[in-house]
């Protein structure tokens, strides 16, 4: 449904672009959750941003690559181009459910304005299926809601009403950057379920961003591991889960916290991504890496298929085996 | 919405009263005694006495400023010293140039700064933006008295198009009589509005990286409706803030205008007064023009809980 093709989007003038997003590529199919995950900084909403034709103006750019929407190349569009093109179902969430609604306007207004732009109707039937898109994300009291506003909503109310804004846009695909990060642990686990639900019920594909190793296992069908703007590993959720083959995935696993482990330190993987524009020849985790070889940082990884739909961006990945 | 108006009129009054109390101490701080002043060097204390009885200057403090408040709220300021009129109608014949003065000026600066504002911000960046910026600052840098003058010159002198000076009252010589006041309220208008148009691109700027901005358009609206809608409106709360005050301001510090113009405005009834030691109209003036300031600062409050729903009193 969702296709995007060696994605980078650069800062900087033409001349010395610096890439923040390096030949991102990736498939979401109907009905699946492919989680994008990553440290902070790795470019990961970076790469929603340019998905959704959303890149703050002026600022970081598409400077190659394909993003393709059902069969479409909507790369260069914003949305509302993507809307006069006929490609405009598309939706995207955010991560902070309290700036990212209108103080001044009521609930109802907010969802019908996308409502009008992607149905084609207006007045009544307009809010009568805003209403009806509150009932879908389970909003409680749906027709009083309409007349409030954001203000008077809980955090995540107000992610409800995002979804419900996000829905109106009769997405195939929607990108969901960070939406539960800024909500109460029970709020989220809410949140989560009702994504999923509707994910099987619509049919969409979702992308999923997060930082949250535990928010992807629970969510997630397939995983897609970033790191320093480029992604190092993508496997089903399992295979990430069970068997991670970049040194930089395992570390990753290695630090969330298991229960009844008894008290100690959790590990951590110690240095500092890379800074963007910093980065010369070689696999940009290798100053970070136990495993790096002289060869690691001379030359620039291979990709491996190390099975069916698993990949790996490193030319000596572990060989399997659950974490220690 | 209507508890919070009632609200926040109740403060105004609370406000009034306390303002009323200090112009009315106004009196008091002035030098010299009046009596002295009404009756000369030779009066004998007798004479003093009876008059400072019958100007009820023997009564307590207390019910000195009840009466006076008492006759301010019936209209009456007393009478003027020059004038030898009261002062109410003294300051009524200012206040109809003042008002009309800053009325036609804020309607010169909504129209000319608010669009102009938005247009900067829209294109912001581009040599139109930087251009249109770089003509605000020029005219809220130029004096308005040099600005009047020109006005002056060019459409009174040369090409005959408005009156040069002075503004016979409206309610004697019609609504035609506006065009003494096109040029002085131009003249106003020009560092005023570019100030607004400099608040308005600014304020714009802002909001368009608020997060909501971003929501609207991933829905797919056009960028105008993204503007219209959502930037717009947010933009404009900062905005209506700042048409208060500049319009208070108007109303009472246009002196220079005034002068280059030869309008009877408030501004200038101030100076004069001051000039002319008329202690019953300098205080009458203060006190309408705290009242327009509260009353200003009303409407401005009332109309940003009109465009702010988040809007409470503490």
């Amino acid at each position: 449904m969702l296709s995007v093709r060696d994605l980078t989007v650069s800062l900087g003038p033409e001349t010395a672009p610096v890439d923040i997003v390096a030949g991102v590529s990736f498939d979401v199919a109907k009905g699946e959750i492919l989680g994008l995950v990553g440290e902070s900084g790795c470019g990961k909403s970076m790469t929603s941003l340019a998905v959704m034709g959303l890149l703050p103006q002026p600022g970081p750019r598409v400077r190659a690559g394909r993003v393709v929407l059902d069969g479409s190349d909507v790369t260069q569009l914003q949305p509302w181009q993507r809307v006069e093109a006929g490609h405009g179902r598309m939706a995207m969430i955010f991560q902070e459910p309290m700036t990212s609604l209108n103080p001044v306007r009521r609930i109802g207004d907010q969802i019908a304005e996308a409502v009008r732009v992607h149905d084609q109707v207006s007045g009544a039937p307009a809010l009568a299926r805003a209403r009806e898109l509150l009932e879908l994300v389970r909003m409680p009291d749906p027709a009083m809601q309409l007349s409030a506003y954001p203000h008077q909503l809980s955090g995540g109310q107000r992610q409800r009403v995002m979804i419900a804004i996000a829905l109106a846009c009769r997405p195939q695909v929607l990108i969901a950057d960070e939406p539960t990060t800024a909500l109460d642990v029970t709020i989220q686990i809410q949140i989560l379920g009702l994504l999923r639900e509707l994910c099987g019920r619509l049919d969409m594909a979702i992308l999923f961003i997060t930082h949250d190793m535990g928010v992807i296992a629970q969510l997630a069908d397939r995983v897609a591991v970033m790191y320093a703007g480029r992604i190092v590993e993508t496997a089903g959720v399992d295979a990430v889960f069970g068997s991670p083959r970049h040194h930089y995935t395992r570390g990753l696993m290695d630090c969330m916290p298991v229960r009844n482990a008894g008290a100690h330190r959790l590990p951590t993987v110690s240095g500092q991504p890379p800074a963007p524009g910093t980065i010369r020849a070689g696999c940009v985790f290798a100053p970070r890496c136990a495993a790096a070889r002289e060869e690691c940082r001379a030359t620039d990884p291979p990709r491996i298929a190390v099975s069916q739909g698993h990949q790996v961006l490193c030319a000596f990945p572990l060989n399997g085996g659950g974490p220690a | 919405m209507w508890s919070f108006a009632l609200k926040r009129t109740g403060t105004t009054a609370v406000t009034l009263v306390a303002a009323s109390v200090i112009i009315f101490a106004f009196i008091h701080v002035v030098p010299g005694d009046p009596i002295y002043v009404l009756l000369g060097d030779t009066a004998t204390p007798d004479q003093i006495d009876a008059l400072r009885h019958q100007l009820g200057l023997d009564q307590p403090i207390v019910l000195q400023y009840l009466s006076w408040a008492g006759r301010v709220l019936a209209g009456d300021l007393g009478r003027s010293i020059f004038f030898q009129a009261p002062v109410t109608s003294v300051i009524a014949d200012g206040a109809e140039t003042s008002i009309l003065l800053a009325t036609m000026t804020m309607i010169w600066v909504a129209v000319i700064g608010v669009p102009v504002g938005v247009v900067a911000a829209v294109r912001h960046g581009t040599w139109l933006d930087q251009g249109l910026s770089g003509a605000a600052m020029l005219m809220a840098s130029i004096p308005t008295f040099w600005v009047g003058l020109y006005l002056i010159l060019i459409f009174a002198a040369w090409l005959g198009w408005f009156p040069s000076s002075g503004y016979p009252s409206i309610f004697e010589g019609g609504v035609v009589n506006l065009r003494y006041l096109v040029l002085p309220s131009l003249a106003l208008a020009a560092p005023n509005a570019a100030l607004i148009l400099r608040l308005t691109r600014a304020s714009m700027l802002d909001v368009s990286r608020e997060d909501y901005v971003r929501t609207a358009r991933a829905k797919g609206i056009r960028p105008w409706q993204v503007v219209r809608r959502h930037i717009l409106r947010n933009a404009l709360l900062a905005v209506v803030s700042a048409f208060g005050f500049t319009f208070a301001a108007l109303l009472s510090e246009a002196v220079v205008t005034e002068t280059v113009f030869a309008l009877p405005g408030i501004g200038r009834l101030v100076v004069q007064s001051i000039l002319r030691r008329d202690y019953p109209v300098i205080q009458g003036v203060i006190l309408v023009i705290v009242v327009a300031y509260l009353l200003i600062n009303l409407i401005v409050d009332l109309s940003y809980r009109l465009l702010d729903p988040r809007v409470e009193l503490q």
